[in-house]
């Protein structure tokens, strides 16, 4: 399975790969572009990975989804230039009942965030542009 | 014969984002003493130009996982130093 695009996220093809008969529940988190960060206006960003890492991380965190809940993951982790807006990040899960799908759905973004190798760079409006630190931005909040 | 001595221990070091540009470098090998830890590839980049910009404790990964600095290196693993992740 790939989890990395760089084309645009397929929410409906994610949702097929998930859906099944005995499965009476789709949680889905879809991470957007924002078109600000820490009070600057963002133009646009580019996303970067350690691709086959990122791969591997992803494969782990599915894995390790679906073997904790009865569910079905679809995830997919878009990288290159994206617009405000555009669709970074996306997680479909299916389930027979809706708690195991919106606790699963919660814990593989968060994983996300916390194991995938990915990088954001961001263009502002005024011209300059910075890697993004979210822990420096824990820190200065 | 090889020309490296069996103490030692060659690694590939790949830098990303923020951290290859303070190296200016995406990779680099490295050969270190044997054994060797995660942590002395860690301590053989801050002597580099630029390496003192590395924080006290980056996220590594060896052979595509994440790993501790106290995890030994094997010769021809992949040593990743990652910078603070920004996914989704």
């Amino acid at each position: 399975m790939t989890f990395l695009t760089s084309g645009p996220i397929d929410l409906a093809a994610l949702h097929a790969a998930v859906q099944a008969p005995e499965r009476g529940g789709v949680a889905a988190f879809v991470g957007l572009v924002r078109d600000h960060h820490q009070g600057r206006a963002v133009l646009r960003l580019d996303y970067s990975a350690y691709g086959p890492m990122a791969e591997a991380e992803c494969a782990r965190i599915v894995a390790e989804a679906e073997a904790r809940w009865r569910v079905a993951v679809a995830l997919r982790h878009r990288i290159g230039a994206l617009a405000i807006g555009d669709a970074a990040v996306a997680v479909v899960v299916a389930s027979a009942h809706r708690e195991e799908a919106f606790a699963a759905c919660r814990h593989v973004i968060e994983e996300v965030k916390r194991r995938v190798p990915v990088w954001k760079r961001e263009y502002y409006a005024d011209g300059t542009v910075a890697w993004v630190d979210p822990t420096a931005a824990m820190q200065h909040a | 014969m090889p020309s490296v001595a069996p103490s030692s221990v060659t690694v590939r070091v790949l830098l990303f984002a923020s951290y290859a540009e303070s190296l200016g470098a995406e990779a680099l090998d490295l050969t270190l003493s044997s054994p060797a830890t995660v942590g002395g590839v860690l301590e053989r980049l801050r002597s580099f130009p630029g390496g003192g910009l590395l924080p006290p404790k980056p996220l590594c990964a060896r052979n595509l996982a994440h790993a501790d600095v106290a995890e030994p290196v094997s010769e021809g693993d992949e040593i990743a130093i990652l910078p603070p992740l920004a996914g989704g």
